[in-house]
């Protein structure tokens, strides 16, 4: 029940960050992507300030033996880079240009488009089941 | 709106404040993940999770606490601190793009939150060729669509 909350926590958090920055606002992601066009620099700011927390949590991580609520720390340890990553990164790229909206800014526009929400996640779960029916192994 | 001295020369449009500050909160967000529960704040995957498309992470009930923290959190911003709406394409356009996100974070094993934020930040070598192409990609798809856009 504790972890539960901390999830919660953390993602209202995340959700909050991601509405006070616009970025569940299609049109300044679209902005951003525009950099031929009328650029708009925002994202460069919500990324940075996100990657500067984050780079001072790392080094406390590293100093831990264990997270707070939870036996070990479970992190991605792939190395290499393949294919798959490059491949799956241009895809995804091509439909955040095309829509404007990546996965969280999708979840956290629930609250404030869910007509257009809905049908943007129903995408995203669609992908993902092709995914998991034709690629994954 | 913020006022007109903290905008940035130059770009009219950007709100710069407004995005360090949401940075800053999507930063706590991904650091109570890591430093709580041990894991990466990775939407996508915490998404496949959730619908039980993926094998791996964290477990199912705190994958779908912290997806229903994102409107939760996006509702609170809107409701406190007046954040706005949006404009959204249509809908075949939505759920197209919607498909290609879907499949590419899955493929290329995450998005903007698990490699952008996330591994940028850990200095993952993955993370930063996957940003660096999904911003290109973003980019040249826009450039191309406001050419198709004119000539049209």
């Amino acid at each position: 029940m504790r972890n539960i909350l901390v999830s919660l926590v953390s993602g209202t958090l995340f959700g909050a960050g991601l509405a006070v920055s616009g970025m569940t606002n299609p049109l300044r992601v679209r902005g951003f992507l525009d950099l031929f066009g009328t650029w708009d620099p925002t994202l460069v700011f919500v990324m940075g300030g996100a990657v500067l927390v984050m780079a001072v949590i790392w080094q406390v991580q590293r100093r831990m033996v264990a997270p707070f609520f939870a036996d070990a720390f479970a992190l991605p340890t792939a190395k290499d880079l393949d294919w798959r990553l490059i491949l799956g990164a241009a895809l995804f790229g091509i439909g955040w240009g095309v829509a404007g909206l990546c996965p969280g800014p999708g979840f956290a526009a629930l609250a404030l488009a869910p007509a257009q929400a809905i049908i943007f996640l129903a995408g995203l779960f669609g992908g993902m089941v092709l995914f998991r029916l034709t690629m994954d192994n | 709106m913020t006022p007109a001295h903290l905008a940035l020369p130059g770009f009219p449009g950007a709100d710069p404040v407004a995005g360090l500050i949401g940075g800053l909160l999507i930063g706590l967000g991904a650091a109570i993940m890591l430093l709580g529960l041990g894991r990466i704040a990775g939407v996508s995957g915490i998404a496949a999770r959730a619908l039980g498309l993926s094998t791996q992470g964290m477990g199912r009930l705190l994958a779908l606490a912290f997806l229903a923290g994102l409107p939760l959190g996006a509702w609170l911003a809107f409701d406190l601190a007046g954040a706005g709406q949006g404009v959204f394409p249509e809908s075949g356009v939505l759920l197209g793009a919607g498909l290609l996100v879907g499949f590419g974070t899955r493929l290329g094993s995450g998005c903007t939150s698990g490699h952008g934020v996330c591994g940028m930040s850990r200095l993952s070598a993955r993370s930063i060729v996957a940003t660096l192409t999904f911003i290109a990609a973003g980019v040249a798809t826009v450039a191309v669509m406001n050419m198709m856009g004119n000539a049209a």
